[in-house]
């Protein structure tokens, strides 16, 4: 596989533009971990015209919620959760300035619009291998809805955290999506 | 009679939970490893690679494979001449999730109420219990945590009887095919075909426990197994959907008698991350 590309946060959209499909990627900067009960508040508070809780500008967000961390560490064990289910929130929060989302499995319409149109991308990590993803996270805060337990929003500092380009800002697409039509054997 | 303590079974139920959740069983390891071994793909191959770095250093460290612990469920079987003490055998079990989710620092993603979805449980109880009477003395307690994303592409049709073996394999196959990249593949497929609604369901999530490689024992739906493996593999749906060979490590099949009126259908997807641990008291 190439050399992944370094990505650092906050991500402006030329360079979330210049990402195509099947780009290997490695994340240095700061991550929002927000899941489905997050995402419901963070868009209650969007529509209500307040101010979010933490910066949208120019973020990635990772849909994932840690084990606990064990005495003496940063973080529990840690990786993506399946990504569809927060569909229905990504256009809003790309229009709020999100320049991408990082999870497992692919993205639906609405939100390849919105991606294309806001100039956002969406990478792929691996899911289940939480114990090697904890590894690259080197802080964790909880910056938002405590009151949610295991799904209050975090703020994850990481360094060489690995992704792939899934689906870039111009509807490309590492997925194959096709498969009904594609039932034999693939060229690799 | 042979009695056995409830406490003991608590201690056994805290000591699975936490074994679980970081030791993957050798027989899923083998079957990545050999997975590995045939993708030919390099974003496949980076996959599948990543996840047995994972294997190793949840191992090594006594960490969560997956930060998603999953639903605590269990297969039990109870000797008839067992006598549990000191407690009764479900609530003993439930405690020693809670004490493995608490004392181990697993996640606890159990909700109280489906619709009413503010209050966690806080120690992932209630665990889901199949209790099984069987002859002897032994207490055999088999703990599968199932995870939220696999499971949620599980399906069951209630198909015509009348309907051929290979409508059945092509509605299997259809299911693999919409579930995609989101179960993390390479998936487990546990099909249960047959009985009722709810057997047919219990059939194919008790067919997640088969070992790696072993077949259904009847030459037919042995021969059913195999030829859906190999569909499946063809769809190149690949490791997490991103393209490849592998896109399940195997399909299980199991079977029951069936009203004349009936032929239920159920699919239940495992992750890659097929944990599951036994203990016998």
């Amino acid at each position: 596989m190439m050399e992944p590309i370094k990505l650092t946060t906050p991500v402006s959209r030329e360079f979330a533009c210049s990402l195509e499909a099947g780009t290997p990627v490695s994340i240095d900067g700061e991550l929002l971990a927000l899941r489905d009960r997050a995402h419901s508040c963070l868009i209650e508070i969007l529509r209500a015209g307040e101010r979010p809780p933490f910066e949208l500008d120019g973020a990635l967000i990772l849909y994932a919620s840690p084990t606990p961390a064990k005495p003496g560490k940063i973080i529990g064990s840690i990786g993506p959760t399946t990504s569809l289910r927060m569909d229905p929130f990504t256009p809003e929060l790309l229009a709020a300035g999100v320049r991408g989302t990082i999870g497992k499995g692919p993205r639906g319409g609405s939100v390849v619009e919105a991606m294309i149109e806001h100039g956002a991308v969406y990478l792929a990590v691996t899911g289940g291998i939480a114990a090697l993803l904890a590894k690259k996270v080197i802080s964790c805060k909880t910056v938002a809805f405590e009151q949610l337990g295991p799904e209050a929003a975090l703020r994850l500092e990481v360094r060489d955290f690995p992704a792939i380009v899934a689906q870039d800002c111009r509807g490309g697409n590492l997925y194959k999506m096709d498969h009904k039509s594609i039932n034999k054997p693939q060229e690799d | 009679m042979r009695s056995i303590q409830a406490s003991k079974v608590v201690d056994a139920v805290e000591k699975l939970c936490c074994t679980a959740a970081s030791v993957l069983p050798c027989d899923v390891r083998t079957g990545i490893d050999k997975a590995l071994k045939e993708e030919t793909s390099a974003v496949a191959s980076g996959i599948l690679g990543q996840i047995l770095e994972n294997i190793e250093l949840a191992e090594r460290n006594g960490d969560p494979l997956c930060q998603d612990t999953g639903f605590s469920v269990f297969f039990v079987k109870l000797g008839r001449e067992v006598l549990v003490e000191g407690g009764d055998l479900n609530s003993a079990i439930a405690e020693g999730v809670a004490r493995g989710h608490i004392n181990g620092y697993l996640r606890k993603s159990i909700v109280r109420d489906p619709l009413d979805r503010t209050t966690n449980t806080g120690d992932n109880t209630p665990p889901v219990i199949w209790l099984e009477l069987a002859p002897g003395d032994r207490l055999e307690i088999i703990y599968a945590p199932k995870g939220g994303g696999s499971e949620n592409m599980s399906r069951i049709a209630m198909m015509k009887p009348t309907d051929s073996a290979e409508a059945v394999e092509d509605f299997i196959v259809d299911s693999v095919i919409e579930a995609g990249g989101n179960p993390c593949p390479p998936v487990i497929v546990g099909v249960g075909i047959g009985g009722t609604f709810e057997k047919c369901a219990f059939l194919a999530k008790k067919a997640l426990l088969r070992e790696i490689g072993s077949r259904n024992e009847s030459g037919f739906y042995s021969a059913i197994e195999q030829r859906l493996l190999a569909r499946i593999n063809e769809t190149g749906i690949g490791p997490m959907g991103l393209g490849g060979r592998t896109t399940a490590l195997e399909v299980f099949i199991e079977v029951h008698p069936c009203h004349i009126a009936s032929l239920p259908v159920a699919v239940n997807m495992n992750c890659h991350c097929a944990r599951h641990g036994k203990v016998v008291l």
